[in-house]
């Protein structure tokens, strides 16, 4: 589907992290690959398997987590509607999994100061996708399959494939932040 | 059975199955994931006009594309299809036959739900936090009307905005001036939180519950509606609350723009003398709604 954002560079997910830490807040990016899908339980699940020296079902080192639900995928449909939640739900638990190679994230709305210092110290970066426009975005998704966690129904996590996803960088990896 | 009274009653009274209930409520839960009113949809498209912001044309832009594509392609516009709210207004000529209302509302948001392919986003308990899977129950508002007919209002509500929403306890003497502070600061707090463009809902007055209620019916009106049983002022404070929110610079999906907000909407109710209670209700442009009367 033809994205709108104009002045977009194009890269591919997982990041080259070199790439990543060029890109400074207010860029326009589409994005292909593969990124991971966790949202509020996931997290609370991931942070609690850290808790008692667990393992995570995931690794995360290195990926994208994409702070998002879907609604459930018609038949014979890829996904649903898919678009970004609130990521400041998920700050609590974020300084953590950025400490253990998280890269990047992917959602709407204002972080923590303690995941924006998190952010700088580990070289990650944070955009946001439109929120509301989870039709749209479903047309960029090419594969979803739940790889973790299927019992938590739309907080499952996720793999999805994706093909120019359209994003914008709200905090970079040098601390700048469009909000 | 068979006495004076009961044929009385019959007479008086008008009969409604809550079957019917239940399978409107099906129905409305999924056109309203699917299509926004006549009138939200022309506020998005004049604003997508209008807007002086690069930026947040190009969000705008997206946002008609993905009213296009969730009408045409049957895709939920947003993946938090929400706690389902319904306001049922009932006549006391009614009678509800064939079962248990809040069950029969209920039963409607479960069939919507699963057979509209929608979201199931709550929990049975707020702390244990387990999904109830079939996303109810509904948050239910009942009121008895005079006449004999069953008006029902389904507006699913997303969390995004909903948790950005706010009740202001303000003092008699903070005036119009302190309800005009008392926005604005909750459209900044929520701002790229709530999926801005919003449509804000304002209750004043009642007590703590209903200027809540007050605020969620606001989002009910037409954007841009007045309505003409209000007091004077509140039109004007409608105008002055749009301008001074679309002035914040917050802009569609909080990336810079002049359309922060489509419409200002509110609703006024007597209060006590000691009190000015003010409630937020902030929606996101996902403002979805339908009323059907029986
Ligand atoms: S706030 Fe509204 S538009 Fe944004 S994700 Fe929630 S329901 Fe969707």
């Amino acid at each position: 589907m033809q994205t709108v954002f104009i002045m977009k560079k194009r890269l591919e997910v997982p990041f080259d992290r070199e790439e990543l830490i060029k890109l400074k807040a207010g860029d326009t990016v589409v994005l292909s690959g593969t990124l991971l899908v966790a949202r509020d339980a996931a997290h609370k699940r991931f942070f609690e398997a850290l808790q008692k020296g667990e393992e995570l079902p995931v690794s995360l080192d290195g990926d994208t987590i994409y702070y998002m639900g879907p609604t459930p995928a018609r038949p014979g449909k890829v996904t649903g509607s898919a678009g970004p939640t609130t990521a400041g739900r998920m700050d609590k638990y974020t300084p953590r999994l950025l400490d253990m190679g998280l890269c990047a994230m992917i959602g709407k709305g204002r972080r923590s100061e303690e995941v924006c210092e998190a952010m700088v110290r580990n070289k990650a970066v944070y955009f946001a996708a439109v929120g509301g426009a989870g039709a749209y975005l479903s047309k960029c998704i090419t594969a979803s399959e739940v790889v973790a966690y299927e019992d938590l129904g739309p907080e499952a996590v996720r793999r999805l494939t994706v093909e120019d996803f359209p994003v914008i960088v709200v905090a970079d990896a040098a601390g700048g932040r469009l909000y | 059975m068979g006495t004076g009274v009961s044929v009385d009653w019959k007479i008086l009274m008008r009969e409604i199955d809550v079957k019917i209930i239940t399978e409107n409520i099906k129905e409305m839960c999924i056109s309203v994931n699917h299509r926004l009113s006549d009138d939200m949809e022309e506020a998005m498209r004049g604003a997508a006009k209008k807007e002086s912001c690069g930026r947040g044309r190009e969000v705008l832009d997206i946002l008609c594309k993905n009213l296009e594509v969730a009408g045409q392609e049957q895709i939920p516009i947003c993946q938090d299809t929400g706690m389902a709210v319904v306001f049922l207004e009932t006549g006391q000529d009614v009678h509800l036959t064939g079962g248990d209302l809040t069950e029969a509302v209920n039963e409607g948001v479960r069939q919507g739900y699963e057979e509209g392919y929608l979201r199931k986003s709550v929990v049975s308990d707020p702390v244990i936090r387990d999904n109830t899977g079939d996303n109810t129950p509904a948050v239910i508002h009942t009121e008895i009307v005079p006449g004999d007919r069953v008006k029902i209002t389904l507006a699913p509500k997303g969390f995004g905005s909903e948790n950005m929403s706010r009740i202001h306890m303000l003092k008699p003497a903070d005036g119009i001036e302190g309800i005009k502070e008392a926005v604005l600061r909750t459209v900044k707090e929520a701002g790229p939180n709530a999926c801005p463009p919003f449509v804000v809902g304002v209750g004043i007055g009642g007590d703590f519950e209903k200027c809540a209620i007050l605020a969620k019916k606001a989002l009910l009106r037409k954007v841009g509606e007045k309505n003409a049983d209000r007091p004077e002022y509140v039109g004007a404070l409608e105008r002055e609350l749009l301008e001074e929110i679309n002035k914040t610079g917050i802009g569609p999906a909080g990336l810079g723009g002049d359309t922060t907000a489509l419409g200002v909407n509110i609703e006024v109710f007597p209060t006590h003398i000691a009190g000015l209670p003010v409630a937020v209700s902030i929606c996101c442009h996902v403002n979805r709604h339908e009323t059907r009367v029986l």
